[in-house]
């Protein structure tokens, strides 16, 4: 087998730019000023995403009488589960949980078949259809939510996918599809073409290159896309709302609005205690692949 | 990369897409189709409070027990976004039978004949259980699209204390304090970091129209021809003068609170920053929950004007859809769920008023826990909103009157300025309704 195929290849010239990245011009070193300045910078950019999600935490855990409270404590001071059981009580939020979960799931894996060999056509061949296509994408991004879900809904209805999960995934499929294509192109093109030519050289046919080749260096984009399809229909609420009427098959966005009321009005505490738990499968899955998506960028990025 | 290793990374690549295409198998599983058999009513509500949902479902367990040939499905619905969601299913033709909402939000629909005319389907009973005025908020041109069952007053919930370490006269349904008078006692009620009163007008319209009413505020005048115009007349401007003279002279209202929902000055209240609050009733409820042990709040009347204790209300309502095929056993359904003793059932739920003269008359609602009795007393003075029937509303509500409220009570226009602008760019708005 070619050297190409097994790998070897891309891991000495891996080395040798490691060896190049070494030389850094004292121009663009950074002066411990600049340095201490970024530190803070990122230190603030933490925190500010930070606060939300601990304010959260922290109000999950908190009795009703310290959620009125005029000065509001990070820490619980008589930290309680009653909120979450009474979340759970009230609202089917594991089942719920589930609903989403196989939405996203099976939403993320469509759009991600569906918008990597799309991504590679795009990319690969400069055609006028692949620059009308790639703009298409682009003015598809503008369309309010609105103005689509009522001919969406009359399309459903016709293919009787109305309160169903595949009516619904398909939605999801067809909502993250633009952009999961936006971005795998640009890590297509990221891929040098003269991979696929020396794989050709070598003898592997054009399946086989993609297969082999392309598709390991494109893996972290693929997983970056996935993650994006499936964190926006795990999220996603309005086409959830209009799309399933059946209690059974509501996913965890809509269940969560069942803890508000009319004018503002909300049961704060089991509110953020379902929150909490809606918020968890997104964290685990960019903890999971965070490492993934970061190491696969590195293997992937061959200079040309 | 050793080859074993290569191996089992795609092993596990593979068992992923497996797992993945099982879950959409699974998710793609076939529904099962209703057969022949009884009646099928699908009833969406947007009960959300705990106790508001469960009689819900009892009442519904309840119909299913004794109607076996009639089986109604509770849905529970939300208040969030409801609007688009009936849209959408009444354009689409998948509108629940029995719907639940508030009598603001129907004007659009009644107009576009997504709803029912009930004229024919209302039993006499209901008809006259009702009074007439509270019908008025669910009457759209010459038909009745929803039948009011749960109202709720705007009244003042108190720091009890306070108000009796002040010496202040504590008003009462019979004596309320006028505008004039309430005036006075924030004043009073103010200092060293405390307020009289805290207006959470996030939301300022409805607060603002429907409290204007006790002075004679009318704002949207219908003429012969049934068109409407807006004109900001004396009475308008009596209950928005008083705020902004709370929050800008005397400083007797706290600012910060305009911009907050009414649940986020609830810790004020608490935290004894803010004498009073003006609430709708049913927020007793979160303040029972969420009130420190021996906070004593008591329930008052809102102050009263030239009208007396009159204010706007948008009921709760229920409506069936007119693409309903089941238009009779629908009312049947409603007729039982708005039985006096289910009407008490329900307004206890949901800790508001029923519509019904004689579920209003239940002893159970004329308590003093939780000052039930004062919020019935002020049954009587309910009549619908100003803006529940006007074509555009929310869009003259969205883009007019909510940023012009906002900079009035804040200071930074004045009257004259907030009357031209709700008046002049507010009657282009309804034209466009109204061609």
């Amino acid at each position: 087998m070619s050297p190409l195929l097994t790998g070897r290849k891309a891991g000495t010239g891996r080395k040798a730019r490691t060896g190049r990245a070494t030389h850094t011009s004292p121009a663009t070193r950074t002066s411990p000023a600049t340095r201490a300045a970024q530190y803070a910078a990122l230190l603030g950019y933490l925190v500010f995403l930070a606060v939300p999600f601990l304010w959260l935490l922290s109000t999950a855990f908190k009795p009703a009488r310290e959620l009125g409270s005029l000065h509001p404590t990070w820490i619980p001071k008589d930290p309680t589960l009653e909120n979450f059981r009474q979340a759970f009580d009230e609202q089917p939020l594991l089942d719920a949980a589930w609903n989403s979960f196989v939405t996203a799931a099976s939403a993320s894996v469509v759009a991600v078949l569906l918008a990597t060999p799309l991504a590679y056509t795009i990319a690969r061949r400069r055609t006028l259809l692949s620059r009308l296509s790639t703009a298409w994408v682009v003015i598809s991004q503008a369309f309010p939510f609105v103005l689509l879900i009522i001919p969406l809904f009359l399309i459903l209805k016709e293919l009787r996918l109305i309160d169903s999960r595949p009516g619904l995934i398909m939605v999801y499929v067809v909502w993250a599809l633009p952009f999961a294509l936006w971005m795998l192109v640009g890590y297509v093109r990221a891929v040098p073409p003269e991979l696929e030519e020396a794989a050709a050289v070598d003898g592997a046919g054009r399946l086989r290159t993609l297969v082999f080749v392309t598709a390991p260096l494109l893996a972290p984009g693929i997983a970056a896309t996935a993650l994006f399809a499936f964190v926006s229909a795990w999220n996603e609420f309005f086409f959830a709302l209009v799309l399933l009427k059946s209690p059974e098959k509501q996913t965890l966005p809509v269940v969560l609005t069942h803890f508000l009321g009319a004018e503002g009005a909300a049961d704060l505490g089991p509110l953020a205690a379902a929150a909490l738990l809606a918020t968890l499968p997104s964290l685990v899955l960019f903890a999971f692949l965070q490492r993934r998506i970061t190491s696969g960028l590195l293997a992937g990025a061959v200079k040309s | 990369m050793p080859r074993d290793t290569r191996v089992r990374g795609r092993s596990r690549a593979l068992a992923a897409v497996l797992l993945a295409l099982a879950l959409l198998l699974t998710a793609c599983t076939a529904e099962s189709g209703d057969g022949k058999g009884p009646v099928r009513l699908r009833f969406q509500s947007l009960a959300w409070q705990q106790e508001s949902v469960e009689v819900n479902r009892k009442l519904v367990d309840e119909w299913n027990a004794a109607h076996p040939d009639v089986q109604v499905e509770y849905v529970q619905g939300n208040w969030d976004g409801v609007h688009d969601q009936l849209l959408t299913s009444f354009e689409g033709g998948e509108a629940p039978d029995i719907i639940h909402d508030a009598s603001d939000d129907l004007a659009d629909f009644a107009y576009g004949g997504y709803l029912a005319d009930l004229r024919g389907l209302l039993p006499d009973r209901l008809k006259k259980d009702i009074p007439r005025r509270t019908w008025g908020t669910t009457e759209f041109g010459d038909g009745v699209y929803g039948v009011p069952f749960l109202q709720e007053p705007r009244v003042l919930i108190a720091d009890a204390d306070r108000l009796r370490e002040s010496g202040v006269r504590i008003p009462t349904p019979e004596r309320p304090w006028s505008w004039r008078e309430f005036g006075q006692v924030t004043e009073r009620l103010s200092g060293k970091g405390r307020y009289g009163v805290a207006w959470p007008l996030k939301d300022p319209v409805s607060a603002t129209l429907n409290l204007s009413m006790s002075a004679g505020g009318k704002l949207f005048h219908r003429g012969a021809d049934g068109k409407v115009d807006i004109r900001f007349g004396a009475g308008d401007a009596v209950m928005p003068r008083t705020v902004r003279d709370q929050v800008n002279k005397d400083r007797s209202a706290a600012r910060t609170t305009l911009g907050m929902s009414a649940s986020e000055t609830l810790p004020g209240l608490f935290g004894g920053k803010y004498a009073m609050v003006p609430l709708g009733f049913s927020f007793r409820q979160q303040v029972v929950q969420q009130a420190p042990k021996g906070f004593d709040w008591q329930v008052l009347p809102a102050p009263a004007g030239s009208e007396g204790l009159t204010q706007g209300v948008s009921p709760q309502t229920l409506s069936i859809a007119e693409d309903s095929p089941h238009k009779k056993e629908a009312m049947a359904f409603i007729d039982f769920l708005l039985r006096p003793a289910n009407m008490v059932r329900l307004a206890l739920g949901d800790w508001m008023l029923p519509t019904g003269t004689q579920a209003l008359a239940d002893p159970a609602l004329h308590t003093t826990e939780h000052d039930w009795a004062t919020g019935t007393a002020l049954a009587r003075h309910l009549s619908p909103a100003p803006a529940q029937t006007v074509r555009g509303y929310p869009e003259w509500k969205d883009k007019i009157a909510t940023p012009a409220l906002q900079e009035f009570y804040s200071g930074a226009i004045g009257l004259r300025e907030l009357r031209g602008r709700l008046e002049e760019d507010g009657n282009l708005v309804l034209a466009r309704y109204q061609r």
